[in-house]
């Protein structure tokens, strides 16, 4: 059957962009003035200042999206700023049932003030990155940042306890999470380690039932980053990082290479880890006792380490039903930590399954976004990053709802961009900052050259490395060669006319390597 | 207030957070790249959303008026020629976008010069063949001459 194509106009998708963005602003002041309305019956004091803030963040994130990366993804933004609002007007609301209770509040105007740094945050990666691909450039020193970055709570003077867990500095009076940044870094270090080592995990190594297992040498970098994950287990006290950066690390190696015995030895190492901690220590061992006999009035009633918190959240969500309580109309605040761990019972609770769907569906659809841009992007690092960052999201909210609905055991992690705490709000901002970034290169079609780097700076980050089998034979069809810049220019760059072959093919090594691994070259 | 505009407010927001979700998904629905089939069986001029100049009319002089796959996935598939360069691989932005696991995300180039048109290889991992002879540098491409790419042919018709 014969078919005619014809190249589709590609939408930048602004105006969807801005439409959305409308939605998720009523959304967001909505929620805030619904909670106010009944609670008090009235709006809430500093109702006017909160929409100008939201209304402003979100004009500033779309003209600098317009500004700086005309063709990036037009979901990413709104749909962040949607559960952002949603989770200040949460936030604020359980400030209100403290108040009520008479217990310490002031969750929501500080929650405020992080979400500012975090847009501002994602401005500025949006405004001064202008190629993922330099990311590329500080793979090590990403490395080092990171593992220090882990280890920063431990320095004694530094580091802060809370609840049990060594997860926090404390710098002038502000306590801050610097695993969050962390894990960015460390994306971008095994994106930038795996995108030049996967070849030889991926080919080498003795076949087993099927499986295609690795080398034993080539197992080093994954032992390395059990290693690091049990080490923050039992140093920090935190079983939630700890699974978020193993869960990275095999989520990124599994996009490298597709092979599937990686996660295979993955899981089988997690398990063996798991195990070992159950038996060597206690709080860890509580977890669990917590999670398969939550019902248990003994561990219920127990003083510390009961599972008080977790049966009560899941008597919200009963509470909420199919509809919930509407804004305000629950009883959030009676769970401990109802406004950061458990801000998802609280949401189910008001806003009922309905609601709670909702906003796991937008949760699905940004974490489709980053894959669907991994598979766009030209380049191996930016297809690896962008997997990587948006499997943190999706594993994130599943070791988090899995938790408070008591599918798994629970774990302190945070729910991306709602729940209260600024390192987690700043560092999600920056992902979704990066994410605009590598989704614009993604969908810019190849003949709009304009924001692109140019090859010199692509060069540099190859390293200059020839790539084999394209030595270009000089300047034999020179005619045609100098038509090269006005059909497709890809690369903003002004080259001597000799060398016109040679850069050309420089360039396309960069993209080349965008090349999935199935493609070996198979003779034919 | 009343439990009805509680009630009323509490269904509104939720139908708004769908609204979202919905939306979202059709801006999803709608966000599909690459190329798209216009029609089965008849040749339709490739558009042209630059407004660039309309193809020369070299067509009447007995050049090529089109690219046609005549082996491959996309066996069938034809593409007008205009006077702007095609690119040919599995990148989502090329021009003719090839579903092909042994050819590069961007593998050749086809363009036109001097009245003819000229097949670059583009640093392809398998390599691009006119004929029998594998493209090193750009050649001239005659009607009706196979050009192979990973496994899939294409030739240019009148």
């Amino acid at each position: 059957m014969a078919a005619t194509v014809a190249p589709v106009r590609i939408r930048t998708g602004r105006a969807a962009e801005l439409w959305l963005f409308l939605l998720s602003l009523v959304l967001g002041i909505g929620a805030y003035a619904l909670v106010g309305l009944n609670t008090a019956e009235q709006l809430p004091g500093d109702f006017v200042r909160f929409a100008a803030v939201l209304v402003g963040m979100a004009v500033v994130l779309h003209l600098v999206v317009r500004w700086r990366a005309k063709y990036a993804d037009p979901l990413l933004l709104p749909l962040v700023m949607a559960l952002n609002g949603i989770g200040l007007a949460m936030i604020y609301r359980i400030d209100i049932g403290l108040v009520a209770r008479g217990q310490e509040a002031g969750f929501g105007p500080r929650q405020q003030l992080w979400t500012l740094l975090g847009v501002a945050a994602a401005c500025l990666v949006i405004v001064l990155l202008r190629d993922h691909r330099l990311l590329r450039r500080y793979t090590f020193t990403a490395m080092v940042a990171g593992i220090v970055l882990l280890l920063l709570p431990m320095v004694p003077g530094l580091g802060a306890n809370i609840n049990g867990a060594q997860l926090w500095i404390r710098v002038a009076g502000m306590s801050f999470q610097p695993a969050e940044i962390a894990k960015i870094l460390l994306a971008i270090f095994f994106a930038g380690y795996l995108v030049s080592t996967r070849d030889v995990l991926t080919l080498a190594g003795p076949k087993f039932l099927g499986l295609q297992l690795p080398r034993l040498r080539d197992l080093g970098p994954l032992v390395v980053a059990w290693a690091g994950a049990i080490l923050v287990l039992v140093v920090e006290r935190d079983l939630g990082t700890s699974l978020m950066f193993f869960g990275l690390f095999v989520a990124v190696v599994y996009v490298a290479t597709e092979r599937f015995s990686w996660i295979l030895i993955g899981l089988i190492m997690f398990a063996v880890g798991a195990g070992v901690a159950i038996w060597a220590f206690p709080h860890v061992a509580d977890r669990f006792d917590i999670w398969l006999n939550a019902l248990d009035p003994d561990v219920y009633n127990r003083l510390y380490g009961g599972s008080g918190q977790i049966v009560r959240g899941l008597f919200g969500l009963a509470l909420g039903g199919l509809l919930g309580t509407g804004w305000g109309e629950g009883f959030p605040q009676l769970v401990p930590y109802a406004n950061s761990d458990f801000i998802v019972a609280s949401l189910g609770e008001e806003l009922g399954l309905t609601g709670l769907m909702a906003i796991l569906m937008v949760y699905l659809v940004l974490a489709q976004r980053g894959m669907r841009m991994a598979i766009g992007v030209r380049d191996g690092f930016g297809k690896l990053l962008a997997s990587g960052l948006a499997f943190t999201l999706a594993f994130q909210c599943f070791i988090v709802v899995g938790g408070v609905t008591r599918l798994i055991p629970l774990t302190g992690l945070t729910m991306p961009f709602m729940a209260a705490g600024g390192s987690s709000l700043v560092a999600n901002w920056i992902i979704v900052g990066l994410l605009v970034r590598i989704s614009d290169s993604s969908r810019r079609p190849a003949d709009d050259a304009r924001g692109l780097v140019s090859t010199e700076t692509a060069l540099e980050i190859i390293g200059g490395a020839e790539p084999a089998g394209s030595q270009p034979a000089d300047t034999a069809q020179p005619d045609p060669a100098r038509d090269w810049d006005e059909d497709t220019a890809q690369t903003e760059v002004h080259r001597p006319p000799a060398s016109n072959h040679q850069v050309a093919h420089y360039g396309e090594d960069e993209a080349g390597n965008g090349d999935e691994p199935t493609q070996v070259v198979r003779d034919e | 207030m009343s439990d009805l505009i509680v009630t009323v407010m509490k269904v509104g927001y939720l139908a708004l957070l769908w609204l979202l979700v919905l939306t979202a998904i059709g801006v999803l629905r709608r966000d599909v790249f690459g190329t798209r089939v216009l029609a089965h069986g008849s040749v339709v001029r490739k558009s042209r959303p630059d407004g660039g100049p309309r193809p020369s009319r070299r067509a009447a002089r007995g050049g090529p008026t089109r690219l046609r796959v005549t082996a491959g996935p996309l066996n069938g598939t034809t593409l007008a020629l205009g006077s702007s360069a095609i690119l040919i691989g599995r990148a989502p932005g090329s021009t003719l976008v090839l579903d092909d696991d042994y050819s590069s995300n961007r593998h050749a180039r086809l363009f036109f010069h001097d009245g003819r048109w000229w097949l670059e290889d583009l640093g392809s991992r398998n390599g691009t063949y006119l004929g029998s002879a594998q493209v090193t540098d750009p050649v001239p491409v005659e009607t009706g001459v196979p050009i192979r790419l990973g496994q899939t042919v294409l030739e240019l018709q009148r």
